[in-house]
């Protein structure tokens, strides 16, 4: 049995690994995001250099223009906007919607019906890719903001944790509105959302992160650059001559991260929230 | 209710026990038949009404699609083309004889086991660190998490500078030890540790805060007694902490297995599947048939082996961790 002294000895040499072990985990996920923005401002002879030279010599904005000249970042930028605006938004609405549905309305096949909307949580994207993509090319949706987001659009872990989060709710409230004579959509729209604000902001978060950086459904039914979204069109960047100008790389690597790292750190605490609501209900 | 239930029971002699339901159908008081009766159609229709989109949507975009990819897996097919010949299983046959597959299977077991198995580990690490009272853990979790919302082809691109064998960080790091930077993008083997590493990079983030979030739960007043009874930190933890985490790593092990066999942004940002096909995963495979070889019935049939195979384990895991986690 440790005295309290013993304990105390101890305690001083693990805080001190503690604080290494935090700032080693620190400098190892943060030296790579630095490294790309410094890049973003060197000049050829700056990056082509042994030993390597981490800061460049000056911070102008050639390499930035040049990748805007290169490639329609604008297009991108609008594409990614909007492709994740609609697409998130109407995801969020048939997670609800349909959430809303099993919990609280009558149908013979209720367990049914959620069971086939949570088992698409186990169909990977590249087993449906091929039928989906013949499909999308014969209704001449190649190209189109449709294309991108149809296929994508139907809301499995939403409905999964909107259904996790409706089961919680105090029945007063719906016994209280249903006696109002509220219909179904008001009990919704008025009843339940407002209370559930902090889990659908946590939601609707994770589904905007992900729709913004969907790649592999996007490259295949994209193929003109100006409707391509930004992660498509940044790799445009990446093989001009064969030789890859990484300035340029990383000043347009930096034009797609910073906007979501920005968000991420004004909106951490409900991203974080919405990140751990599938564990911790799992 | 018990005369209803008598009346049931003569009239429908052999039938087992009725319960409530089976009751009210075959013999219905009208007294409270037309409201009752009314209710549950507007509810169905309501039902339709407010499930229907999404559930089409799954039908038209999942389920049709999974089925139509078994069938296309018996067609010698290729993608745009207007015919097909009838093959039966001879796409599958193809694969299993392919001298290229074993490497394939090979490829995307060590991508999957190390990122999967790898990324548990260093997540679980990283939470127990960000656990503890520590200043500024606040900040080192942002820090933690923020690879997970980038875009996968971002990072594989900024990794891949980092990675430059003349040029990187790491051959620079490795220059002060002495030692040359490994060909990450020429060798088959270097390439797949160079990918995998990334996968840990971005990804651990999320591992990390699941497990953090199920560590705060666990009731300090239990690990107090622990210390107090003179069980070593370590093996409390072994003991105590980690059965208590036992849900959350059988979660863990479903998502990030599903997400890693999914993975395709930062393999076609880096490396193409490339060199050699040394980064050629499965699911890299899938892509490449299908849509840079075009050969749609052989890409499909992959893609039936590996969602078996997918299925297969889930069902195992499931199975299998349910008896052994405490819930």
């Amino acid at each position: 049995m440790p005295t309290q002294t013993s304990t105390a000895r101890r305690r001083k040499p693990l805080q001190l690994g503690g604080y290494l072990g935090l700032l080693l985990a620190i400098a190892v996920m943060i030296l790579p995001l630095v490294w790309m923005f410094l890049a973003g401002f060197k000049e050829r002879d700056e990056i082509y250099t042994v030993p390597i030279q981490w800061l460049p010599d000056s911070y102008d904005l050639s390499n930035y223009a040049a990748a805007l000249a290169a490639v329609p970042f604008a297009n991108f930028f609008l594409n990614s906007t909007i492709t994740t605006v609609i697409g998130a938004g109407l995801k969020m609405l048939l997670g609800l919607t349909t959430a809303y549905a099993v919990v609280f309305l009558e149908f013979p096949f209720k367990k049914f019906v959620f069971g086939l909307v949570v088992f698409a949580l186990l169909v990977p994207q590249q087993i449906v890719m091929i039928p989906n993509f013949t499909l999308v090319a014969s209704l001449g949706w190649i190209n189109t903001y449709q294309g991108i987001i149809v296929p994508g659009l139907a809301s499995a872990f939403g409905t999964f944790l909107f259904r996790q989060h409706f089961l919680t709710l105090p029945i007063s409230i719906l016994e209280a509105a249903a006696l109002d004579g509220a219909s179904h959509w008001t009990r919704l729209w008025r009843f339940i959302v407002p209370i559930s604000a902090p889990t659908i902001a946590a939601v609707a978060l994770i589904s905007i992160v992900s729709e913004w950086n969907e790649y592999l459904w996007p490259l295949l039914v994209v193929d003109r650059s100006d409707m391509m979204t930004l992660p498509v069109g940044l790799t445009l960047l990446q093989n001009n001559d064969g030789v890859t100008n990484w300035g340029v790389l990383m000043a347009g690597t930096v034009l797609v991260t910073v906007p979501v790292l920005i968000a991420f750190f004004a909106l951490q605490k409900r991203i974080i929230a919405g990140l751990t609501a599938g564990g911790v209900t799992g | 209710m018990p005369t209803i239930e008598d009346l049931h029971r003569d009239t429908t002699s052999a039938v087992a026990a009725p319960t409530p339901t089976n009751v009210a159908t075959p013999a219905p008081p009208r007294a409270f038949t037309p409201r009752k009766k009314k209710k549950p159609w507007k509810s169905w229709l309501l039902f339709l009404l407010f499930a229907g989109p999404n559930v089409a949507l799954l039908i038209v975009f999942t389920y049709k699609p999974l089925l139509q990819s078994l069938y296309y897996s018996t067609l010698q097919w290729n993608l745009g083309s207007a015919s097909a010949i009838p093959v039966g299983l001879g796409n599958y046959v193809a694969w299993f004889n392919d001298p290229g597959t074993v490497r394939v299977v090979t490829v995307t077991l060590i991508f999957t086991v190390a990122t999967v198995g790898g990324g548990m580990v260093i997540g679980l690490l990283f939470a127990v660190l960000l656990n503890r009272k520590l200043h500024g853990r606040g900040a080192a979790r942002t820090v933690i998490v923020a690879p997970y919302v980038l875009s996968g082809v971002a990072v594989g691109l900024l990794w891949l500078f980092v990675f430059d064998p003349n040029f990187g960080i790491t051959a620079a790091l490795l220059d002060a030890i002495g030692v040359a930077s490994p060909p990450w993008y020429n060798d088959p083997h270097w390439a797949l540790v160079m990918v995998i590493i990334v996968y840990l990079w971005k990804n651990v983030g999320y591992v990390a805060l699941i497990y953090l979030a199920a560590l705060q739960s666990v009731p300090r007043d239990l690990l107090e007694a622990a210390s107090l009874d003179g069980a070593r930190p370590m093996r409390a933890f072994r003991n105590i902490v980690l059965p208590l985490l036992g849900p959350t790593t059988f979660f863990l092990s479903i998502t990030t297995l599903l997400s890693s066999l999914q993975s395709f942004d930062i393999i076609q940002a880096m490396t193409k599947g490339g060199p050699l096909e040394g980064t050629t995963t499965m699911m890299y495979q899938i892509y490449q048939e299908g849509f840079q070889a075009g050969r749609a019935g052989y890409s499909s049939a992959v893609a039936t082996i590996l969602f078996a195979v997918l299925l297969v384990v889930t069902l195992i895991q499931m199975k299998y961790v349910e008896k052994r986690v405490h819930y």
